[in-house]
């Protein structure tokens, strides 16, 4: 008990601040981000859907949740179902035997179900493609927001890009005022 | 109670030669020597053996206590190729025969060894060869994007297949039942409640106790085998590299191993070295994530944090060394893309240093720590007689006392000038499966520190010949999931005709059913956790 709170004092807080995102990393109608910004206040669940990926965008995924991106500062987390979720971040090629369940996870969703695309797979099929087996771009089963490119895209990518969709991209050193 | 005749059993399988010898003796009529295109190059021995022997050659080698390491096919019009690959004590024998492209049906081999159900079952699914008396008669990867009489393998089947707009779930799979009074089923997936690969798990349980749990997998199939017939070595290189994006090192080198010992190219030593580097560094980020989710998975949060963030410190490395997180696409044909200079060597050094102050602080806490290690033993309990029937691999053998490593016992280079200890215990439960893979980090920092420090000079890719004969190989790889698998296929213009890679994770999906009866619902995570099978590497 003793090792673990004093371990956890040396180690101290090290969440970083996020940098400004750039032009490339969201395109979205400025109605969009207004609706959201109107809709959700200042908190946002996800929930994941990995409709066929290699699970790297997944590893990229649980990074976000480490103590240098601590999501959860921006009000964003992930939920265990889609009945909870706001936003559905989808990664890979959707395989045909996982676009049901897709579109079955999309219309399970409140509204506004926005959807993110992660990675090139969910993009456009990536290395995958369209075949017997994968439809390819998440766009080709359900509507999608947000596509963030990158094989996979990296955690502050991932960052940038949601807190952007959500029209609250944090000024660099305004997020960290505990530290 | 364990006896010591279920330990250290590869060491009494015979050698390959031996093995040959005692199927002469079964009766088996055995063919080797083989030249041009029939060979396959690599660290196995070949034998080509007759359709009606496919079983037997399997009932010898379970008796001998060999183990069953993989079983696929390739259409070759107008025949089928079925290979099946065998671990003895010295090395792989490789079992192949032929089969006649309609009507063909080979013996089974999954009554002798149950690990061979669900791939022999694959085979049926993806190239219409039949295997009598196989126990089981439903499909495995199937699902309903291509139907019963279509073979996704054949060659006459168009990459695009005949789908419809709507692929329909595959709601109707004959799931096994149990019944009795206070039985209930839980459906879970495959969509599920944390950041995961989907999957379909069904559990019989009573109270809070499960009787019994019957995995249905293949929804991430996607394919990968049909996309990489036409692509030349480098597009298979990529495409290796994703097949489970957790071992993209892994199967990337595997692939690419294969495809040089067919094209008869060498690597550069210090490109060995470096994919060496590569390889350990997937294995240490790997550890360090699971080993942290499966403590999370029992409330303790604080090894979770920690674990993450020694993940992520060493990730930065890969990113700022290898140009990516993961390391995807640093190892190509013929070597690696990116070399290393002193400053590199001295970072990675560093890196060394700090990760083995930390782990040797987190580690001896996680292992004795008593309220984390109360959940910990006895969960999942995987006996030695367990692992050994359904061929574990990796950490989820070596916790149960089936210790095999290739960088050991099967090396390659540049493991074969190396000293690789290979942690192991026999508990078999989730505590033990966390303490190998917390050892093994400590073994691979070691490693590491050996192959910066022998870093050899010279080339970092050798130029791969542009014109070449019809060719094949195999690629064997210790990833740190276990044994990887890859045979490669080139044609005469240099494109592949057939790439099979095998994931350990074929082999350690079945464990996780056996480990869980009589565990409480609410410790499956943790369980899973513990397995950590990959479902991208498994479905392909
Ligand atoms: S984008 Fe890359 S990392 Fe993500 S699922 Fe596709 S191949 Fe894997």
């Amino acid at each position: 008990m003793f090792s673990v709170l004093e371990k956890l004092f040396r180690t101290g807080c090290l969440t970083e601040d996020l940098p400004p995102a750039g032009e490339e990393s969201a395109e979205l109608t400025a109605a969009c981000r207004q609706e959201i910004t109107r809709v959700f206040g200042r908190s946002m669940a996800i929930r994941m859907v990995d409709a066929g990926s290699c699970n790297g965008c997944e590893l990229e995924m649980h990074a976000l949740n480490n103590c240098f991106n601590d999501i959860e500062r921006f009000g964003l987390h992930f939920v265990a179902s889609p009945r909870h979720a706001d936003l559905l971040l989808v990664t890979g090629p959707v395989s045909r035997h996982m676009q049901d369940a897709l579109k079955r996870t999309y219309d399970a969703t409140p509204d506004p179900k926005l959807v993110i695309a992660m990675g090139d797979c969910a993009a456009d099929g990536g290395e995958f493609g369209v075949s017997y087996a994968s439809v390819g771009a998440v766009s080709n089963v359900i509507p999608v927001d947000l596509v963030i490119p990158g094989c996979p895209p990296t955690p502050v990518r991932l960052l940038q890009a949601i807190t952007t969709l959500l029209g609250r991209c944090p000024q660099a050193g305004k997020t960290n005022e505990a530290r | 109670m364990i006896s010591q005749a279920d330990l250290g059993w590869q060491s009494l399988s015979p050698d390959t030669a031996t093995l040959v010898q005692l199927f002469g003796e079964a009766g088996i009529v055995v063919r080797e020597e083989f030249t041009g295109e029939s060979a396959i190059a690599g660290a196995v021995h070949l034998i080509d053996i007759e359709n009606g022997d496919w079983g037997r050659a399997a009932e010898v080698a379970a008796a001998k206590r060999v183990r069953w390491s993989a079983v696929w096919g390739e259409h070759v019009p107008p025949r089928i190729d079925v290979f099946a690959l065998l671990a003895c004590r010295n090395g792989h024998l490789l079992l192949r025969t032929h089969l006649r492209e309609t009507g063909g049906s080979l013996p089974s081999q999954t009554p002798f060894y149950p690990g061979a159900d669900r791939p022999e079952r694959t085979v049926a699914d993806m190239l219409g060869v039949v295997f009598t008396g196989h126990p089981d008669g439903r499909r495995w990867l199937r699902h309903q994007a291509w139907t019963e009489n279509q073979f996704p393998l054949r060659k006459e089947f168009p990459l695009a297949g005949t789908p419809t707009p709507a692929t329909p779930p595959d709601c109707l799979y004959p799931f096994r039942e149990v019944s009795g009074d206070g039985v209930y089923e839980i459906p879970v997936g495959p969509v599920h409640a944390g950041i995961i690969e989907p999957g379909h798990f069904r559990f019989q349980a009573m109270g809070e106790d499960i009787l019994s749990l019957e995995e249905h997998l293949g929804y991430v199939h996607k394919g990968i085998e049909k996309v990489a017939e036409g692509r030349d070595v480098w597009g298979l290189a990529r495409l290796a590299g994703r097949v489970s994006g957790d071992s993209t090192v892994t199967h990337c080198w595997a692939a690419c191993q294969a495809s040089e010992a067919a094209l008869g190219v060498g690597v550069p030593k210090r490109a060995a070295f470096i994919r060496a580097i590569l390889a350990e560094r997937e294995r240490i980020a790997n550890h360090l994530g699971d080993i942290g989710a499966c403590c999370n998975d029992v409330g303790f949060a604080f090894a979770h944090a920690q674990c993450a963030r020694l993940r992520e410190l060493w990730q930065r490395d890969n990113r700022l060394l290898f140009g990516h997180r993961l390391l995807m696409d640093v190892v190509i044909p013929g070597g690696v893309r990116r070399d290393l200079d002193r400053a590199g060597i001295d970072l990675l050094r560093e890196a060394n240093t700090r990760l083995s102050a930390e782990v040797g602080e987190i580690l001896p806490l996680l292992y004795e720590y008593p309220s984390l290690q109360d959940r910990l033993r006895t969960t999942g309990e995987l006996t030695p007689k367990q692992a050994r029937a359904l061929g574990a691999l990796g950490y989820v053998a070596r916790a149960s006392g089936e210790c095999w490593d290739l960088r050991r016992d099967a090396p390659y280079a540049p493991y074969d000038g190396m000293v690789v200890t290979v942690p192991h215990c026999l508990e078999g439960d989730a505590s033990g499966r966390v303490r190998v893979r917390g050892d093994e980090i400590l073994v691979s920092l070691d490693l590491l520190e050996e192959l910066l420090n022998k870093l050899p000079p010279g080339e970092i890719a050798a130029t791969l010949p542009t014109t070449h004969a019809e060719c094949r190989g195999i690629g064997l790889v210790e990833g740190w999931r276990g044994e990887t698998v890859a045979y490669v296929h080139l044609d005469g213009a240099g494109r592949v005709a057939r790439y099979f890679p095998r994931d350990p994770s074929w082999l350690n999906w079945p464990t996780l059913e056996a480990m869980i009866h009589g565990v409480i619902v609410p410790d499956f995570p943790l369980c899973n956790k513990s397995v950590n099978g990959s479902y991208s590497g498994h479905d392909l």
